[in-house]
């Protein structure tokens, strides 16, 4: 079993958000594993993390 | 490359240029300023250009600092100060979720969106997306994901924080997915 404080389930809100930080900045650890456990078990997040990545790709595209 | 050949070439990423610098200022004279710099300065280095990237990533890379360059001068005015609270406040309140922290909406399905990069009506679909953000969401945003900036060096050059910088990044994300499930993805959904 993980630390309590590392299974502590963070809500979409709080994983779209660190999911766009991570674009801009290193994660955590903690923060890491708290978004892949997140990932794993939420199709909703595991989408918008997908479609976040094609648009990096959309706009890398759009300047070249 | 045939200097001839060359302005010849220059010209047709004028436009593009154009685009990206009026998506940056927000400032069609002075963004026609800075083009034409761009494309002055990339013709006398011309023999400086080496062939191993395209021409538009090495204009592109001009285009930046002269931008860089002119977000400087500015600097007495560097963020539009009417509107850069409201789009670097992140309430608790968000509509895309409930209060639980759930998707209102959850994304929907984007199928197989790699179809999409090739197509110039995507690209176009993305661009007016971007023209639709917020001054200063779209200035800061282009600078990160455009011109590859550090997020450190725009916080210095705008004068921002790193909060600033985060919640205008997310704001500009979260906006643009939208828009383009919108109006690529899903678009018979809201006819």
């Amino acid at each position: 079993m993980f630390p309590h404080r590392l299974t502590h389930m963070l809500s979409c809100k709080e994983v779209s958000r660190l999911l766009s930080r991570g674009e801009d900045r290193r994660l955590a650890l903690s923060e890491r594993v708290k978004l892949r456990l997140h990932l794993l078990v939420c199709a909703a997040c595991a989408r918008f993390a997908r479609q976040l990545a094609f648009m990096r790709e959309a706009l890398r595209r759009y300047k070249t | 490359m045939d200097a001839d050949l060359l302005a010849a070439e220059l010209d047709t990423h004028r436009l593009y240029l154009l685009r990206v610098a009026q998506l940056q200022l927000r400032d069609a004279d002075l963004a026609e300023d800075v083009v034409q710099e761009t494309l002055v300065a990339a013709f006398s280095a011309r023999d400086g250009f080496s062939g191993r990237s395209s021409v538009k990533t090495w204009l592109t890379g001009i285009l930046k600092h002269k931008i860089v360059d002119a977000i400087r001068q500015k600097r007495r005015q560097p963020i539009i100060l009417a509107t850069f609270e409201e789009e670097t406040d992140l309430e608790d309140f968000d509509p895309m979720f409930k209060d639980n922290g759930a998707w209102e909406a959850p994304p929907a399905d984007w199928g197989d969106p790699e179809n999409a990069l090739s197509r110039h009506e995507f690209m176009d679909i993305m661009e007016l997306c971007l023209e639709r953000l917020p001054p200063n969401t779209a200035r800061v945003f282009m600078m990160r994901e455009i011109m590859e900036l550090e997020s450190d060096e725009i916080c210095k050059e705008l004068t921002i924080t790193a909060n600033n910088l985060w919640v205008i990044m997310y704001r500009a994300r979260m906006a643009l997915r939208h828009c383009l499930e919108q109006n690529w993805f899903t678009p018979q959904a809201h006819r």
